[in-house]
């Protein structure tokens, strides 16, 4: 499924005097296997924009589609519409685990699916809630635990699994990986990766960690005061130190030293990704030496 | 001086059901913390890091062994918890769990209200404490409408105003972006450089964590390690052991020298990295 959205606005409060411009005519084309990176200071309208992926928030004006789903402003969308977009492009919000609220693992990871497909037998819960829990990298054993007694890197995989039980081809992360420990952090980045190569063919996460993006993502938007100021791949995007940090963002620290080495007279020509960079300086060290 | 002494400190939450085993979080742990320090505390979820922040302020109290805080014991007969409570301050994870006035004067000045601080010395603490977190013309703002890094500055201010001693921030950066976090770590680092205040930082981030003067390692509920950040980030076993990791710059350093490309240990921060490498790659 593509996503284009084209000059999407939106204003909270719109019709108050503490109305404030959201989004400010936001173009973005998504493609179909595009791992993209969304990224901005808070309110820059990051959050704003993935809700109207799946029609949380109704276009205001402009034109977006996901897929085959119109969601222009002014068309009408009915509810069995909104519904199977909602199970073909999952959301899964910042700090998940804190919506998690039944009593076992297999109840919570059970709800996701039973909300989209009411009519579903038992067998057919099961076996989706088993391929969520496998996708996510959870053993069986914790079916008939408590979300509540495992550990935090744990519980975010739970509230993912009610998110994917559906089977999305679109993912939408919020900060995924935020106030998880380092190891929570790297098993959560690696089940991302898992997932866009088996399962969600688009996935899309908000994150301000910069070394992060340019290590996963193929692609990458700035927001900036509701406006996409730039779009393009990691090496485009992060090529530009003083536009960044103008916008008082962070850069990978793969930029920074490209950046510094730039201004020594050594350009190093890296798309940022810290794999890619350790190449191309060992490279250049071997000319050297 | 010691400002904390943890001797032979246990915790177990009692079990929810009779049939299960009491869940030991912190074992037989001891350590101790030097009046003035900063000091960064690691491990991962569940290895005892928050437990001891709650046990240093009597929030908890240990199931065997001792916590003191200038000498004084948090347990037993004579213990005044106020006295000591008033010596440390906390910063939680989430700045919304923690502020309960709207209006950033009002919500400083709960904590001295409580202890029943006189009304003058009051107004002189919140001056005080708005001017050390930098939030002086957010006096009269709305809590609800500051960003997270503002409100977490908010939430130290409101520490401050009881005139602790001792500054506990437990995951104070993790919901902020790095904007704040660095808002919220300079803070921290100022009070400790200019007013010798003993700041314990309880983190996942380790390129912050490499700012303090020494780490402590808590791994299943004991100290694995204590030592300064280049010792503690060059026991790679250690770190692997305890879920931990490597900071940024000492991650790419590392990832260079197994290439082939000679760069010293001991790597911290992106300037030491990028001053290593001039060298290596013979650049003026």
């Amino acid at each position: 499924m593509r996503i284009v959205a084209d000059k999407i606005t939106f204003t909270y409060n719109r019709k108050s005097k503490f109305a404030t411009r959201a989004l400010d005519e936001v173009s973005l084309e998504i493609a179909e296997g595009d791992f993209l990176g969304i990224i901005g200071h808070t309110g820059s309208g990051k959050s704003t924009f993935i809700q109207h992926l799946n029609g949380l928030i109704p276009v205001e004006s402009g034109r977006l589609t996901v897929g085959e789903t119109d969601l222009f402003a002014g068309v009408k969308k009915n509810k069995k519409q909104l519904k199977n977009l909602r199970s073909r492009v999952g959301m899964v919000f910042q700090y998940p685990e804190y919506q998690l609220f039944e009593q076992t693992v297999f109840d919570d990871v059970a709800f996701g699916y039973k909300n989209f497909f009411p009519e579903a037998d038992k067998e057919e819960i099961k076996a989706a809630v088993f391929g969520a829990l496998d996708l996510v990298g959870l053993d069986r054993s914790v079916l008939n635990r408590s979300p509540f007694d495992l550990s935090g890197g744990q519980k975010r995989r739970v509230a993912i699994a009610g998110v994917i039980v559906t089977k999305p081809e679109i993912l939408i992360l919020d900060e995924p990986v935020a106030g998880l420990d380092p190891l929570g952090k790297n098993e959560l980045m690696a089940l991302l990766h898992r997932l866009h190569k088996t399962s969600c063919k688009t996935i899309i996460i908000v994150s301000h960690d910069m070394d992060e993006v340019a290590d996963n993502c193929n692609k990458v938007a700035v927001f900036s005061e509701g406006k996409i100021i730039k779009v393009g791949s990691p090496k485009e995007v992060f090529n530009d130190y003083e536009g960044l940090t103008a916008l008082r963002l962070d850069v990978p620290i793969t930029e920074y030293i490209a950046m510094k080495l730039k201004e020594k007279g050594v350009y190093i020509d890296t798309d940022f990704s810290s794999e890619d960079f350790v190449k191309k300086l060992v490279d250049f060290y071997k000319n050297v030496k | 001086m010691q400002a904390i002494v943890f001797d032979g400190v246990s915790f177990f939450y009692k079990p929810s059901e009779e049939n299960e085993l009491p869940k030991l979080i912190l074992n037989d742990l001891s350590l101790e913390v030097e009046k003035g320090a900063f000091i960064a505390l690691l491990g991962k979820n569940g290895s005892g890091k928050s437990t001891c922040a709650k046990l240093i302020n009597g929030l908890l109290t240990p199931t065997s062994g001792t916590v003191s805080v200038f000498g004084l014991p948090l347990s037993g007969e004579n213990t005044d918890l106020f006295e000591i409570r008033s010596k440390v301050g906390m910063v939680f994870q989430n700045p919304d769990n923690q502020q309960i006035a709207s209006i950033v004067e009002d919500d400083i000045a709960f904590g001295p209200e409580n202890l029943g601080v006189p009304r003058e010395e009051i107004g002189r603490r919140i001056d005080y404490a708005l001017k050390v977190t930098d939030m002086e013309k957010f006096r009269y703002s709305q809590v609800a409408r500051l960003s997270g890094g503002q409100k977490q500055r908010i939430a130290i201010a409101g520490a401050l105003a009881l005139n602790p001693e001792i500054l506990i921030l437990d995951e104070s950066t993790s919901m902020l972006d790095p904007k704040g976090r660095r808002e919220v770590t300079e803070v921290a680092r100022n009070l400790n450089r200019e007013k010798g205040m003993t700041v314990i930082d309880i983190t996942h981030y380790m390129d912050e964590a490499a700012e303090a003067d020494e780490i402590y390692v808590l791994d299943d509920g004991k100290l694995r390690k204590k030592g300064d950040p280049s010792e503690i980030f060059s026991d790679e076993e250690m770190l692997a052991e305890t879920g931990l990791e490597l900071p940024r710059a000492s991650k790419l350093a590392k990832e260079l020298r197994l290439q082939g490309l000679p760069l010293k240990k001991g790597i911290l921060s992106k300037e030491e990295l990028l001053e290593e490498l001039c060298v290596s790659l013979r650049i003026k």
